[in-house]
């Protein structure tokens, strides 16, 4: 995975660094956990080609991405962060499972729980961090904050706070792959949330009138905000709501099979237009560090999950089982990976804040040489250029 | 002053020419009335045509663009030439196809986004705001959005409060957008091209009660290539003793009042502002000071309005030069009535700007 290719030259050679590069790519076939579920559409096999090699770096992978969320929280309860800061940890093998299926060329969008896709589409640790502390370095320079984490050049298109709007932009995004006929699908994920929202269903009919490569993705964490999706949705069987899309439901907790699941999907939209996929999916945290989690659900139930269901722990397992490596390695590997982010985040520490003159940049790509003002605008003015 | 003028007309049309022989061919051009007129119609139908000719990345969406060939018929023939890949009908969903247009530009399409009126914009005005406006500056350069949303803006005749609304000072708020508004054929043209060129955000708000209003077109206006500058105001008719500035059908409707007002010996200069975003404040405050005096005009409703803003920007900045307070002609602070005769209160009639003229040069009661 280019993520953890991407660290190599950082790493002390130890067992974990050794085991990616010597570990085999011979393939393994692996069962998914359970069946996948499909609405107007038969289903793909669970039975799912993988290796050594994939199965190592969904491990390194998944345990990064746990990590830096946790790092995140320690940050956000120091005030490091401001502002909405919303968790992705529980959620890892969507982002792994599709990344593994998928091109840089292919689009992903999603809304603001978007700092593990982020790192999946080859964000780093220290733009991520910069990011969130509203330093100069970061991904978008300390001027978007948690929910707009944004890699063009790898097809990540964000990062976007208003809940629902990004399913008609991915549309768009489809849109344009088809026009532009690059044989490219977009993802477009959303929560169970957002499946109410009405821009859904019109871009949706849109793209199934329009036969566009779009594939919905609803990352169903059960949890609106506050909201269980029994209150929320009269059906929530959000695969099914596509009504004459097809769709299919997935163990969200399987990497391997949300690997099957959004490579069906890529062949299936780039033939027949779009699809919805229906991530059975869990978020440790609350809607966000100022949601604790734990009024609207039991601690038993988070803890059931992550005794069961947990995803890197499931990889953990396979990984055991099949003699890839050995528990003192992936415990090493674990290590270094702390090791990582903690530097990661010293460094971004270190990085200044923007240059006040970057309040007024980027409010247009071609400012005209116009005025713009700051509060007092006998005080402060800036030409943009 | 009159040289001033035509360098400043000649400056915007980009002539290549001698700046002596330049003056002499552009009044010539500018005043053979008879050699070329366009409808307003037919100059935003031929901006579209060309600009997708030009660019292929160029695409249009909307409801009845294609085969209806626009509700309005501006987009007539455009289906027939281009293909249903290039001008796309919509089904009846603003948020939905505003959102797939805003998709396309991150991408690196230019679409070009109908509203059948601006007053259904209102179902799709997250996307403009949040996702095409803000984007560039999120991402601190990384997503650019180069859309234009367009069509018939403010009062129509007799179609109720619903479909009435002016929205020049709702859009022109929000920086991140430009927002433009021709009155002329030559304005319709030059700034349509220019917006469609434009790698931000425009919102470009036309009239339809102009549609089939037609203006003497020049030689250069009708060139492939000809642009209109963004964010710069025209001076339509030159004056020393009161500023009367206007937009969209409003221009048409100062031009009056100044024939008016000049029987009575107050020579008006009237401005077309042509950009609500950015606006042209360097103007407007020199035509002030040399006037002394203000009257601003719109449609759209007073509180908060493009006059409001024209108001503070010249207090600001020109407050020495005001020999009376701004006069403020706008829509009447009510939802739009349907019957012809409270209708016709509910907006500015020339009337009212002559009347407003004459208060600013302290000859009425």
């Amino acid at each position: 995975m280019a993520l953890t290719r991407r660290y190599l030259h950082l790493l002390r050679p130890v067992f974990s660094a050794r085991l990616l590069t010597t570990a085999s790519t011979s393939p393994i076939s692996i069962e998914t956990s359970l069946p996948f579920t499909g609405h107007n559409i038969d289903p793909p096999s669970r039975s799912v080609q993988t290796s050594p090699h994939e199965l190592l770096s969904f491990f390194r992978d998944m345990a990064l991405m746990r990590r830096m969320e946790i790092a995140a929280d320690s940050l956000y309860k120091a005030k490091l962060i401001r502002g909405f800061c919303h968790l992705y940890d529980g959620q890892e093998a969507v982002a792994i499972g599709m990344e593994a299926a998928i091109t840089r060329k292919d689009c992903i969008i999603t809304a603001y729980r978007d700092h593990c896709l982020f790192l999946g589409r080859g964000g780093t640790l220290l733009e991520a961090f910069a990011e969130l502390m509203g330093r100069k370095d970061g991904c978008s320079k300390g001027k978007g904050g948690s929910m707009h984490f944004y890699k063009k050049e790898s097809g990540f298109y964000g990062g976007h706070g208003i809940v629902g709007a990004q399913i008609p932009l991915g549309c768009g995004l489809a849109f344009a792959q088809k026009y532009s006929k690059d044989d490219n699908v977009t993802f477009m994920m959303y929560g169970d949330g957002a499946a109410n929202q009405g821009q859904l269903f019109e871009a949706l009919n849109m793209a199934a009138l329009w036969d566009l490569p779009a594939i919905l993705v609803c990352e169903n964490n059960h949890y609106g905000m506050g909201t269980a999706e029994w209150r929320a949705a009269k059906s929530p069987s959000y695969f099914k709501r596509g009504d004459y899309v097809p769709g299919l439901k997935v163990d969200g907790m399987d990497a391997l099979a949300v690997k099957q699941a959004c490579k069906f999907a890529k062949e299936h939209a780039l033939k027949n237009g779009p699809i919805i996929l229906e991530m059975d999916t869990y978020r440790y945290h609350g809607h966000s560090m100022s949601d604790p989690g734990s009024t609207y659900r039991t601690r038993d139930e988070i803890s059931g999950i992550r005794q069961e269901r947990d995803p890197v722990e499931r990889i953990r397992k396979l990984i055991l089982a099949h003699d890839l490596a050995t528990e003192k390695e992936m415990k090493d590997t674990e290590k270094e990976i702390r090791k990582e982010v903690d530097e990661a985040i010293a460094k971004a520490k270190e990085i200044p804040s923007p240059d006040p003159a970057e309040l007024f940049t980027n409010v247009y790509v071609k400012g005209l040489g116009v005025e713009a003002f700051g509060a007092d605008r006998k005080e402060l003015r800036a030409v943009l250029p | 002053m009159l040289g001033i003028l035509r360098q400043r007309v000649a400056a915007k049309f980009n002539y290549a020419l001698n700046f002596e022989q330049g003056i002499g061919s552009v009044a010539l051009r500018a005043f053979s009335s008879s050699a070329n007129k366009m409808t307003v119609r037919d100059a935003i139908n031929s901006a579209l045509d060309e600009e997708m000719s030009a660019d292929p990345k160029v695409f249009m969406m909307g409801e009845e663009v294609g085969e209806y060939q626009g509700a309005y018929k501006i987009t007539k023939g455009l289906l027939d030439k281009y293909g249903p890949q290039r001008v796309v009908d919509t089904p009846i969903t603003e948020a939905g196809f505003t959102g797939i247009g805003v998709g396309a530009a991150y991408h690196g399409l230019r679409p070009v986004v109908e509203f059948m009126t601006f007053n259904f914009s209102m179902q799709a005005i997250d996307h403009i705001i949040n996702s095409a406006a803000k984007s560039n500056y999120m991402s601190s350069g990384q997503i650019s959005v180069p859309i234009v949303f367009r069509g018939p803006n403010g009062a129509a005749s007799g179609v109720g409060a619903q479909h009435s609304q002016c929205f020049a000072a709702w859009f022109g708020s929000c920086p991140g957008l430009k927002v433009l508004v021709p009155y002329s054929a030559e304005d319709a043209r030059g700034l349509l091209k220019a917006a469609i060129r434009d790698p931000d955000p425009v919102v470009f708000l036309e009239n339809e009660l102009l549609y089939g209003e037609s203006f003497p077109v020049s030689a250069e206006t009708l060139d492939s290539s000809f642009c209109v500058p963004i964010g710069k105001a025209k001076i339509e008719r030159e004056g020393k003793d009161v500023t009367i500035v206007a937009y969209s059908k409003m221009v048409g409707f100062s031009l009056q009042a100044a024939d008016i007002l000049a029987k009575e010996g107050i020579n008006a200069e009237v401005i077309n502002l042509r950009s609500i975003r950015p606006l042209d404040r360097s103007t407007i405050n020199t035509s002030v000071r040399k006037t002394n005096r203000i009257v601003t005009v719109e449609e759209g409703f007073p509180q908060h309005g493009v006059g409001a803003e024209i108001c503070a920007t010249v207090v600001e900045d020109s407050f020495e030069y005001l020999d009376a307070p701004v006069e403020r002609i706008a829509g009447a602070d009510v939802p739009t009535p349907y019957a012809a005769n409270i209708e016709r209160m509910a907006f500015p009639q020339v009337e009212d700007i002559v009347r407003a003229a004459k208060r600013a040069c302290y000859r009425s009661r």
